[in-house]
């Protein structure tokens, strides 16, 4: 069984700069909600400068990154580069899901390069909501905490 | 392929007394005039060797194809320079980059296969596009979609009030051609799912309504296949009335779009539901449809796959032609709805553009679950238990919805449960070996309504 996420955590939903997906988005962030949580849903087509500029002033607990439209494998590496050049947000919790490319079941192979460049965890579609609870429900209390080297990488189905 | 009739289908072409103008536009009439649904695939590739050849190969197909090209997302959002990293770099797009290959090599692929029996659309989806329309005009593209709320909304962060003037200079820039692009309202499809119909409906006519108002005289209504084939029915027959009623003096027809929400998975459901969109593309006199195939739960259609759906739509549509109806339309009151909406949206300004602004910021009009910064975001919509798609939720819009009962939060797992509702419909026959016909039959009236 995995653990309850604690209330009163803080979250950004966003897409990333050139997905238009909104359902994705509105799914999260019910599902957040419902686990207790605050959430600040920056919407589609997202500029990664406001993504950036919303972590410093908001500091969420976790920036929870959702596309689809297959651009997801170029935007979201681009996107976490730039957010593991900040010194502030080097500790932020940063996850990735959705299509991550447009190779279908062989999108998995994504998921790697976008942990070693820094997301913490990364589902690919049809990997389920479990794993995406189970984060949650790790997330602990409090600011930052360091990353490990290399996190887990949640395999597609 | 055999002229076909179409006995009690639809009312008389919509453009009595109107040529046909442009390449594009000829084509649908001529087809139509021969009793035959004019379809189109959604296809976009990154390169251009594969754009050529998917466009030869649906040119080949054994239907009454249309081209297109749908462009990938970079271009949409006006960032050329990923597109043209990608180009170099290989990376892979999830459509054709046409401003990063150029107006050049966009005219030459065109010039290869386009002809007067194969019209080429370029599907995008972009809010700001003068960029795009500038290029489209210099290669000489036959036919362009969006709209400024129908390309915003869904497709952007941009002001809507940027997005109207962006659409007003890119419509005039057409209108000055001397063979100017057929243009299609995207506005029958909005989020792709839970919009109802006299929305879409209104969404469209107040579209094309602006397109005229800045100069454009060839034109289509859109409309979005919903849950319920009845009420698509009644839906695209309000469509049609409204048009006739409001675009007199301009060339139109109506295109219908193969579902756009969330799609079956399996092969058989991907097949039933197209089918289902043929029938009622042929039943409602709709003269092109624009096809799904079975990669659209998973991944972008290979060439194949689109000219399978494409000929499989084709030989739908002569079956639907040669028999008696399935399904009758429901009679619940969208055309006066979507008239109400029209009318009511228009009269809050001098210009149709104006009053598309004014409306939205008020939530007049208002589309369901859209995040956009200038949708009001009130207005909610759920499938009733007949599978009738519905409002639950007026928010500001000056609409009479008596249902009180479905006005409750929706939970994350009632979304996926409403955007299912397709998928479940159509994918039952393979998971459960049981037609998707006869669970209809069985569970209710034969009129579906
Ligand atoms: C509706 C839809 C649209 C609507 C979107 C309206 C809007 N603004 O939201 C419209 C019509 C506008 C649209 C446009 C486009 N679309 Co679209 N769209 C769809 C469609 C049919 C349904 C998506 C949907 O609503 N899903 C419902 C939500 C709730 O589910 P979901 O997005 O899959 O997310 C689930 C999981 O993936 C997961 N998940 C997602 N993100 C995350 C994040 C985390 C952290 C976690 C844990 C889980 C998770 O959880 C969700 C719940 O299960 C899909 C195909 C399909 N699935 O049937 C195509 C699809 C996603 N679209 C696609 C594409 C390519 C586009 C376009 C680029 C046009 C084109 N070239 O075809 C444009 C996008 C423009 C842009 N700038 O991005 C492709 C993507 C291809 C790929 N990745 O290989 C798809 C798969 C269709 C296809 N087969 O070609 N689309």
């Amino acid at each position: 069984m995995s653990q309850v996420m604690r209330p009163g955590k803080r979250f950004i939903v966003s897409s990333v700069s050139s997905d238009a997906h909104m359902w994705n988005l509105v799914f999260l962030q019910l599902l957040l909600e419902e686990h207790g949580a605050e959430v600040n849903n920056l919407g589609a087509c997202v500029p990664d400068e406001l993504i950036i500029d919303e972590c410093l002033s908001t500091r969420p607990d976790a920036l929870i990154l959702s596309t689809v439209n297959g651009h997801g494998h170029l935007d979201g590496l681009r996107l976490i580069r730039k957010i593991r050049s900040e010194p502030a947000l080097e500790d932020l919790r940063v996850v990735i899901g959705g299509k991550l490319g447009v190779r279908g079941a062989e999108n998995i192979v994504y998921a790697e390069e976008l942990a070693l460049n820094g997301f913490d965890a990364v589902f690919e579609a049809g990997s389920g909501i479990e794993r995406f609870e189970e984060f949650l429900g790790a997330l602990e209390s409090g600011p930052s905490r360091a990353r490990p080297a290399l996190a887990p990488v949640g395999a597609a189905a | 392929m055999s002229a076909l009739a179409r006995p009690g289908a639809g009312p008389a072409p919509a453009t009595r007394g109107v040529p046909p103008q442009g390449r594009f536009s000829s084509y649908v009439h001529r087809s139509a005039a021969a009793g035959r649904l004019a379809v189109q695939p959604r296809m976009g590739f990154a390169d251009l060797a594969t754009m050529r050849e998917g466009l030869r190969e649906v040119r080949d197909a054994d239907a009454t194809s249309i081209g297109t090209i749908t462009l990938d997302s970079y271009t949409r959002v006006n960032d050329h320079d990923s597109a043209r990293a990608a180009l170099r770099t290989g990376a892979e797009l999830n459509g054709f980059p046409l401003v990063a290959h150029g107006e050049r090599a966009t005219r030459e692929l065109l010039e290869s296969v386009s002809g007067r029996d194969f019209p080429v659309q370029v599907r995008h989806g972009s809010a700001l596009p003068q960029p795009l329309f500038r290029a489209m005009v210099a290669a000489g593209v036959d036919a362009t979609e969006g709209g400024p709320v129908s390309y915003c909304l869904p497709y952007s962060r941009a002001p809507i009030a940027k997005a109207v003037s962006a659409w007003a200079e890119c419509c005039e820039l057409i209108a000055e051609q001397p063979d100017p692009m057929h243009l299609e309202s995207f506005g029958g499809c909005m989020l792709g799912q839970l919009c109802p119909p006299s929305l879409l409906v209104a969404l469209s006519v107040l579209e094309t309504l602006f397109f005229r108002e800045h100069g454009l005289h060839s034109i289509s209504l859109s409309y979005a296949q919903q849950t319920h084939p009845g009420q698509d029915l009644e839906a695209l027959a309000a469509l049609r009335r409204l048009g006739g009623e409001r675009l007199s003096g301009a060339d139109w027809h109506v295109v219908l779009y193969t579902y756009m929400g969330v799609f079956p998975r399996t092969p058989i459901g991907s097949f039933r539901i197209l089918e289902e969109s043929v029938r009622l593309a042929v039943r409602s006199g709709t003269e092109r449809l624009i096809v799904k195939t079975p990669a659209e739960a998973y991944r972008i259609p290979t060439i194949a796959e689109n000219v399978n759906a494409l000929e499989f739509a084709e030989s739908i549509a002569e079956d639907e032609a040669a028999r008696e109806p399935s399904f009758e339309a429901t009679d619940t009151g969208i055309y006066e709805e979507a008239r109400l909406l029209v009318d009511s949206t228009l009269e809050l300004a001098p210009t149709v553009g104006e009053a598309l602004v004014k409306a939205f910021s008020r939530g007049h009009l208002d589309v369901p679950f859209c995040l956009h910064q200038d949708n009001a975001n009130k207005s909610r919509a759920y499938v009733d238990p007949r599978g009738m798609l519905r409002w639950a939720e007026p928010g500001r819009m000056p609409l009479n919805v008596k249902d009180f009962d479905a006005r409750r939060p929706v939970s994350a797992q009632g979304l996926l449960g409403m955007l299912g509702f397709n998928e479940r419909r159509f994918d039952r026959e393979q998971l459960t070996r049981v037609h998707s016909r006869e669970l209809l039959v069985g569970s209710g009236p034969r009129s579906l309504s």
